[in-house]
C-alpha cells in the first residue's frame, strides 16, 4: 500500500507522464475485479487513456470495509488500441468477525465490439470474460461450492450522454454476466444443484466536470449456496480524476448479508494509476 | 439509503438547472469568444506532433474562418457555413481515432482556458461528437 501511495504521489507531481489520447476519465475507474468500470460492476470502457494504435498500463489498489469483512483488491492492466484489456487482480477477503481469510486471483480480458463511448448514437458495446481461482478453498468446499474456479463471461454496453442533466454529462452503462460463482467467487463455484446464471448490473454516473464524478451501481447475485443467503449490491461513489495518470474513488456499499452476517454496508476506497 | 441520495441528488441538480434564455453562441462568449476558441484549438493543433501533419498543405488563414464560421452557425450565431461537408474535407486523409481524440481534448483545452461554462461545454460537444462518423477513418 505505501509503494502504491508513492507512486500516485509522485504521479500527482508528474502530470501527462505518457498518457494516451483519449479524453479524461473515458478510461473508467477500475472495479474490485480488476477491469475497467465502476467499483464493482464493468463497463464497455477499456482502461487507460490509449486511443488508436496506442498502449497504456494501469495498476489500482482498492478497499472494501464492510461491518464483518475487509476486502483488500490489488491488480495491474494493460490496453491497446483502445479495443483490448488485459487484467489481473489478487483478492483477499478478511473475516473480520469469523477469522480467517479468503482469497482469489482475477485473470479478465475484454474486447470492444462496437460504437464508441462519446461518439456514435450506439453505445459502446465490449465482451468480457474473467478466469477466476480460489487460492483458499477449505471454507468454500465445507459450504457447498463445488469447484475452487471458475469462469464468467459479460457483455456491457455503456455510452455517454453529452448536456444531459443540468448541463452535466451522463454515463449509462448496462453489464449481463453468465456466472455460477458464489460471492463473485469469493466462496467458490458451482456446487450440488448450482447453475449457470445470467446476472444484470448497472451502473449511472454524472460527471460533474472533466475531473469529478458522482455514480452509483448495482449488481445482481445469484444466491446459489445453500448455507446463507447472498444478496445483490449497491453503491454510491464520488471518482476523481486528477489527471490522466492517478485517480481515485470514494465510495458507500452495501452488500447486504454475506455467510449469515446481516446488512454490511461500509466504504470503499480505490487508488488507480495509469500510464 | 442510496434511493434518498439518489432523490437528493436529482432534486438539488433540477433545482439549479434554469434554462439558458441565451443561445450557446453567446454563452461561448459570442464572435470574440468563437474565435479565441478556434485559435486556441490551432495552437493546440501546432503543437502537437501526433495531428499536425494532417495540416501540412492547409491554408491556414482560411481553415481558420471555416471552422469560426463552422462553431458560430451550430451553436446558434448569425453566421452560414460556407464549406464543404465534413466528410468531404476528411476523406482521403486517414484520420484514425487518436487523432480525433486529440483534436477533441485540444478543443476542450480551449474552452476551458476560454472559461466557457461546463453546461456550454457539453451542449458543443454534443453537437461536435457526432461528426466523430464523417471525419474517422474515411
Amino acid at each position: 500500500m505505501k509503494k502504491v501511495l508513492a507512486a500516485l504521489g509522485f504521479l500527482l507531481v508528474s502530470p501527462y507522464l505518457m498518457a494516451g489520447s483519449k479524453v479524461i476519465a473515458t478510461g473508467g475507474a477500475t472495479t474490485i475485479e480488476g477491469n475497467s468500470g465502476g467499483g464493482i460492476v464493468p463497463w464497455a470502457t477499456i482502461n487507460g487513456y490509449s486511443s488508436s494504435d496506442e498502449w497504456s498500463v494501469n495498476s489500482f489498489a482498492g478497499r472494501v470495509g464492510v461491518d464483518d469483512f475487509t476486502l483488500d483488491s490489488l491488480g495491474v492492466g494493460a490496453s491497446f488500441n483502445n479495443q483490448w484489456e488485459l487484467s489481473f487482480a489478487r483478492q483477499k477477503f478478511a473475516l473480520d468477525t469469523i477469522g480467517g481469510e479468503l482469497r482469489q486471483d482475477v485473470l479478465g480480458v475484454k474486447y470492444k465490439v462496437a460504437g464508441e463511448l462519446l461518439y456514435t448514437g450506439l453505445p459502446q458495446i465490449s465482451i468480457g470474460a474473467q478466469f477466476k481461482k480460489n487460492r483458499d478453498f477449505a471454507l468454500p468446499s465445507a459450504v457447498g461450492a463445488g469447484d475452487d474456479s471458475g469462469y464468467e463471461v459479460y457483455v456491457a454496453a455503456t455510452k455517454v450522454f453529452f448536456d444531459a442533466i443540468a448541463g452535466r454529462n451522463l454515463l449509462l452503462n448496462a453489464t449481463i454476466r453468465s456466472t455460477d460463482a458464489h460471492q463473485t467467487g469469493l466462496l467458490g463455484f458451482g456446487g450440488e444443484g448450482v447453475s449457470r446464471k445470467l446476472m444484470f448490473e448497472s451502473s449511472a454516473v454524472l460527471l460533474l466536470n472533466y475531473n469529478l464524478a458522482l455514480g452509483t451501481e448495482f449488481k445482481q447475485k445469484p444466491n446459489q449456496l445453500g448455507f446463507a443467503d447472498e444478496q445483490h449490491w449497491r453503491d454510491l461513489f464520488a471518482a476523481w480524476f486528477i489527471n490522466k495518470n492517478a485517480s481515485v474513488v470514494l465510495g458507500y456499499v452495501d452488500l447486504g448479508d454475506i455467510a449469515g452476517l446481516s446488512d454490511q454496508t461500509g466504504f470503499y476506497l480505490s487508488l488507480e494509476g495509469t500510464w | 439509503m442510496v434511493k434518498y441520495v439518489l432523490l437528493a441528488l436529482s432534486l438539488t441538480l433540477t433545482a439549479c438547472q434554469h434554462k439558458p434564455e441565451t443561445s450557446l453562441y453567446q454563452r461561448l462568449g459570442g464572435e470574440s469568444g468563437v474565435e479565441h476558441i478556434v485559435d486556441g484549438i490551432l495552437y493546440g493543433i501546432e503543437h502537437d506532433q501526433s495531428i499536425v501533419h494532417h495540416f501540412a498543405d492547409t491554408d491556414i488563414p482560411r481553415f481558420r474562418r471555416l471552422l469560426i464560421e463552422q462553431f458560430c452557425e451550430l451553436s446558434g450565431g448569425p453566421c452560414k457555413y460556407s464549406g464543404v461537408s465534413m466528410q468531404e474535407s476528411h476523406t482521403g486523409f486517414q484520420i484514425t481515432q487518436a487523432h480525433f481524440d486529440a483534436l477533441v481534448n485540444h478543443l476542450i483545452t480551449a474552452m476551458q482556458q476560454q472559461k466557457v461554462s461546463v453546461e456550454a461545454q457539453n451542449e458543443l460537444l454534443a453537437i461536435l461528437a457526432p461528426m466523430y462518423k464523417d471525419v474517422v477513418y474515411r
